[in-house]
């Protein structure tokens, strides 16, 4: 059963919150809403949730045009980055809630919040108000709720977004898990790159109201489509010139390049731009494009240095595996393999290489 | 300096609990003893001034009329103002924040511009002289009162409730009654404090509207001197009982009460 948006679009007092988008959720997977702050991750599942109408456009279940439903008689089920739980009863009554509406039979829904309790680790805490629980505690009870009334949509907006570091890594690795018997299609809004690669399935990038691309999660992260896509699908951000295609090669200005894989192209003005973490300190291959920049600050994150650089007006970040401290004002040489050089046209439309 | 802060409060407890001591002083009182001499307590003591409240029907019907109307007064107000206040706080129209402030300038104008057409209006449609028309005259003033007070509570409670409860099935009502009414209830107690305070001290409009049947406890009261003459130990009495409900009622709500002054918006 899968979700399918046609041109639907939603404006709120004038102002477009969602420009007329067509998507059809991977049916019994994980989809990804990517984007930063306002990108319109959350308008979006209200549509899909039916929270809120479209302006324009129409909604199918299955199949089924549900544009005007309200939002009781859909199967779907949501959960906020807030921890929402019913504050006046206990977490056993909030898991049971979706499945008394449902009418089932006491015995029934005992058996069956015993076995969600389980599963979410809630067992001994199932007498308690979500007000004695703790964040992570109150945000596996509304996923429980979710969870409970086995809906064939479930929508989570940014559920981890609260929770501490500790609580938000285990949570992540749960998640996938626990809808996966389900059979449920899922879509989970995030704003951080990292978190839709680890979660894998397919991601839908978000920009402004509007979707840039929507592909298995690894192929929109490597394969970006526009220059867009490729900043909303890059932390920390991604690292980018203008450049000028001349016979010798790409001219930056601070340096050139050979064209590499990138010969057959007109010449013309681009844009060029590559991931922090393929810039390295060694080249290993023949095709390495060198880079001279000045360090002007090294962050040490764990068992990472992110190294800001300085070429020319060019600002570039470095990310590179172990820890690295350079003085301000250090030249260094860096090596970027061509082969993970985007290439983007001057309205930002990626070129693709011969290469593949 | 922990002396003289000591000293402070004494001397405030003091002069504020004075008023109440001097009216129990008397309530113990005969009428003879208070217009007689000057004691710091009761040498005669007696109770008969309670006895006689808690025998003579005149006296002690003026309880039960307050009672009956005020309480019939709180309930109508917190029915009516928890849907308008759901409604102030959760959804946008025309003139909502104008419509919003108008209720609470329903508080500025004195009962008494009232009281001639309330008086009127009742007698036209014969509702003078009983429990309903009073409850309702004092419905003027509080239930904007527990409008403010109540969405002031329900704007602290997260629109996503509400939506959660949706997705999950409920109907609105049944989320209504079943879910946010049990999540607001500290300020549903608060509100009805107040609306009951508020109808227990009016007297205007209550005196006005009454005659005999109805007649709440401050009319009752305001009759200083009968066949008897002076009866002021009495009176000390029926007003030292007139504390006693809205003590009781403080109480259940004591540790909501600064939110509710705050109407809601701490």
């Amino acid at each position: 059963m899968s979700l399918e948006l046609r041109d639907v679009s939603r404006t709120v007092d004038s102002s477009a919150h969602i420009h007329p988008t067509s998507i059809t959720l991977i049916p019994g997977g994980f989809n990804i809403l990517l984007g930063p702050t306002l990108a319109g991750k959350t308008s979006l599942m209200r549509l899909m949730a039916g929270l809120d109408k479209p302006t324009s456009g129409q909604i199918f279940f299955a199949g089924e045009d549900v544009t005007g439903i309200a939002v009781q008689k859909r199967k779907v089920a949501m959960v906020y980055q807030q921890f929402v739980n019913y504050p006046s009863m206990t977490v056993f009554q909030n898991i049971a809630s979706p499945l008394r509406l449902n009418g089932e039979s006491k015995v029934a829904v005992k058996k069956r919040v015993d076995q969600i309790a389980e599963i979410l680790k809630l067992g001994p805490l199932l007498d308690r108000l979500p007000s004695e629980l703790s964040g992570g505690q109150q945000q596996r009870t509304a996923l429980a709720r979710a969870l409970a009334k086995d809906a064939s949509l479930v929508l989570l907006d940014e559920p981890l977004a609260n929770l501490d570091y500790k609580l938000r890594e285990e949570l992540r690795e749960e998640l996938p898990r626990l809808f996966e018997d389900s059979g449920a299609t899922v879509v989970y809004a995030t704003t951080e790159p990292g978190e839709a690669l680890l979660l894998s399935g397919h991601t839908a990038a978000l920009n402004e109201g509007r979707i840039t691309q929507f592909g298995p999660t690894h192929t929109v992260f490597r394969d970006p489509n526009d220059l867009l896509t490729a900043t909303i699908f890059s932390d920390p951000p991604l690292n980018l010139a203008n450049a000028r295609k001349e016979a010798g090669g790409f001219q930056l200005g601070f340096t050139s390049w050979p064209v590499g894989y990138y010969s057959d192209l007109p010449d013309g003005d681009y844009q060029v731009g590559f991931r922090p973490h393929h810039l390295q300190l060694q080249s290993n291959d023949n095709a390495a494009l060198p880079i001279t920049g000045e360090v002007l600050i090294t962050e040490i994150s764990g068992s990472e240095s992110f190294v800001h650089l300085g070429l020319g007006k060019h600002r570039w970040v470095a990310q590179m595996h172990g820890i690295y401290q350079w003085d301000p004002g250090q030249k260094i040489d860096m090596f970027l393999n061509s082969a993970h050089l985007l290439v983007f046209d001057s309205t930002g439309n990626r070129i693709r290489s011969t290469h593949g | 300096m922990k002396t003289r802060s000591t000293i402070i409060v004494t001397v405030y407890i003091v002069f504020l609990m004075l008023p109440i001591y001097w009216l129990l002083n008397m309530s113990f009182k005969t009428t003879n003893e208070i217009l007689g001499t000057f004691s710091l307590w009761p040498v005669e003591f007696t109770l008969e001034n309670y006895i006689k409240i808690f025998t003579d029907p005149t006296w002690y019907n003026g309880y039960i009329n307050s009672l009956a109307y005020v309480s019939l007064n709180t309930v109508l107000s917190v029915s009516v103002a928890l849907p308008a206040a759901y409604a102030f706080s959760r959804y946008r129209f025309l003139g909502d924040k104008h419509l919003f402030f108008w209720l609470l300038t329903n508080r500025m104008a004195p009962p008494a511009v009232f009281a001639l057409p309330f008086f009127q209006l009742y007698s036209a449609i014969d509702l003078f002289d009983t429990h309903i028309a009073v409850a309702l005259s004092h419905c003027l003033f509080n239930i904007p009162l527990a409008v403010w007070i109540l969405e002031g509570f329900m704007s602290g409670i997260p629109k996503e409730l509400d939506e959660t409860a949706y997705i999950d099935g409920h109907s609105f009502w049944r989320f209504f009654l079943k879910i946010f009414v049990p999540t607001i209830s500290a300020g549903i107690g608060v509100t009805a404090f107040f609306c009951f305070m508020f109808s227990w001290v009016e007297m205007l409009l209550a005196k006005s509207l009454t005659a005999v049947a109805a007649k709440p406890i401050a009319a009752t009261m305001t009759r200083t001197a009968s066949t008897a003459g002076y009866e002021l130990g009495l009176l000390a009495a029926a007003g030292a009982l007139t504390i006693i409900p809205g003590a009781i009622v403080i109480y259940f709500v004591r540790n909501y009460i600064a939110k509710g002054f705050a109407l809601g918006r701490v």
